[in-house]
């Protein structure tokens, strides 16, 4: 049972990022790779400033502005250097490697006697318990302050953006710059989540981010093919769904680890259950066409 | 209102594929003008058109628009007075946003979209009834993905859409063109009614000689990147249908 849990909180500390991943792609259609290196990114900061004994909710803010300059990164390189979306990705999370052992200053680091979030502040007396209500809480926040910014005016803009570029643009909408903070938004959440993994985990890595953009993308698509399913079109419900993907995205893989699998496989379980779940409805609604 | 002067436009200059898509136009359109463009494709027209926009920046020459020199300005600069129809309806609407959030964003053309959230209660009521005008049912359905009307509808709203903010050009580039013949009339009534309630300037671009016919105060038939004929009121009064069809042979 606490083995399920676990996978519960780590599919929660991941929503951060799969709200990320939804901003880029399927709001911007722009597959961002370099969440890979920003999700680490926000990993090594919070390391490096635990580890300084910093107070675990006063870095918050350097996170997310780290995540979301090189968020801006990607966006002014793919728009303004009219550079390929997925190699702009890869070019900025290449970079990101150097700068992420730079501030990390090792490849791991354990975090396990620091303070972190989930211990300075104690609501229940189970640490469990304590945990998931924090976790649960900022995302509840996160769920509430996204879904407000997406349906403002300015979020309307966004939209709209990777919907018709010609539109947007007639609308008097600068589409350059509406990519570049979208690529930023989403950026600062996916650092966010780099910040909650590397708290809830008590250490963080280098190589932490591998693989974590079809983590992200996976939690999407299976949010989608609900919004299809049940034609949503109220953005809470949306990210809702995507939260949803995301928690059960790593209850299947906790529960492909309970089967036995080497752990070592874990990326190529990942890699397939993502191609399934993207494949599977074109293969089942491939006769009804 | 606009005002072309020696207007050139070359693409793929020193390219042995180089294309002169206007050459030497000057053009001086009113505010109440209802403007139609005909003419062979490669004639220039859409280019005149991207040029008006701002789409596409000229090679050399001048636009005005209100007496302001916007020559080198980017499309969303200008788009506060400009509002365009294209001719694939898709362009024209967000089709995955209602058709109340398309609208709230056409409202928004001229001024900054804030963090404020501008869909309510109030606002939904105004849009009902503007949309109610049109006579399709579509006042019930604000909340429906935009997506998921036929072309026909998603062209009345786009044009619809462009007098949500203040407006003083209007560009139609081929707006029936993927329309049923109904729909298409109902589009074009649309915009005369339009150009005349609001004192719009409206250039329209079209293949349907009918149309050409029919609307409109000034007709221009272009050729080669040049204007080759320019019928203002009176001489368009006049003209036959057979007549335009002539041009073309």
């Amino acid at each position: 049972m606490e083995f399920y849990l676990n996978a519960v909180l780590q599919g929660l500390c991941l929503s951060a990022m799969a709200f990320g991943i939804f901003i880029s792609m399927k709001i911007f259609n722009i597959p961002d790779i370099s969440t890979d290196g920003t999700y680490t990114l926000g990993g090594v900061i919070s390391g490096f400033f635990i580890s300084q004994s910093y107070n675990g909710f006063a870095i918050v803010g350097l996170v997310m502005v780290g995540g979301a300059l090189a968020g801006a990164a990607t966006g002014f390189i793919h728009t303004k250097l009219k550079v390929n979306a997925l190699l702009a990705g890869i070019l900025v999370m290449t970079a990101l490697y150097s700068i992420n052992l730079s501030i990390l200053g090792q490849s791991n680091l354990p975090l396990l006697n620091y303070p972190t979030l989930f211990t300075v502040l104690n609501v229940f007396q189970n640490p469990t318990q304590n945990t998931l209500f924090i976790v649960a809480s900022i995302v509840l926040i996160l769920l509430i302050i996204v879904s407000y910014v997406l349906k403002s005016d300015f979020g309307l803009a966004m939209r709209a953006t990777g919907n018709s570029q010609t539109m947007v643009r007639a609308m008097g909408v600068n589409t350059d710059t509406m990519k570049i903070i979208g690529l930023a938004i989403a950026n600062a959440l996916t650092a966010l989540s780099g910040y909650l993994m590397t708290q809830l985990q008590g250490f963080a890595d280098i190589n932490m981010g591998i693989g974590i953009v079809i983590v992200g993308l996976g939690s999407v698509i299976m949010g989608e093919t609900l919004i299809n399913f049940f034609a949503i079109t109220s953005v809470v419900k949306m990210l809702l769904t995507v939260v949803l993907g995301a928690v059960v995205f790593q209850l299947v893989l906790a529960f492909a680890l309970s089967l036995g699998i080497n752990p070592n496989l874990l990326k190529l379980i990942t890699a397939a259950f993502v191609l399934l779940i993207v494949g599977l409805p074109r293969f089942l609604f491939k006769k009804a066409e | 209102m606009i005002d072309l002067q020696n207007l050139h436009k070359t693409y793929n200059a020193g390219q042995a594929n180089k294309v002169n898509a206007i050459q030497n136009v000057s053009l001086s359109i009113k505010q109440n003008d209802f403007v139609v463009i005909v003419g062979a494709n490669g004639s220039g027209k859409s280019t005149l058109l991207n040029l008006i926009s701002g789409n596409v920046l000229p090679s050399s020459g001048k636009i005005f628009i209100d007496d302001k020199d916007v020559s080198r300005q980017p499309e969303y600069k200008r788009s506060p007075a400009i509002a365009r129809v294209f001719q694939n309806p898709f362009s024209g609407t967000a089709a995955d946003l209602s058709i109340l959030d398309n609208f709230r964003l056409a409202a928004l053309r001229t001024q900054n979209k804030t963090l404020k959230i501008g869909v309510n209660q109030n606002f939904k009521n105004k849009i009902s009834q503007q949309i109610a005008q049109l006579g399709m049912g579509l006042e019930d359905k604000l909340s429906q993905p935009i997506g998921s009307l036929s072309g026909g509808q998603r062209q009345a709203l786009t044009l619809l859409m462009a007098v949500m903010d203040d407006l003083k050009i209007l560009l139609l580039d081929e707006p029936t063109a993927a329309l049923d013949p109904k729909a298409a009339n109902v589009v074009m009534q649309l915009a005369q009614q339009l150009t005349q309630q609001y004192q719009l300037c409206t250039i329209l671009i079209t293949h349907n000689l009918k149309d050409a016919f029919t609307y409109g105060n000034r007709i221009i038939q272009m050729a080669e990147g040049k204007i080759s004929k320019d019928l203002d009121a009176t001489a368009k009064t006049k003209l036959t249908q057979n007549e335009i069809f002539n041009w073309f042979s």
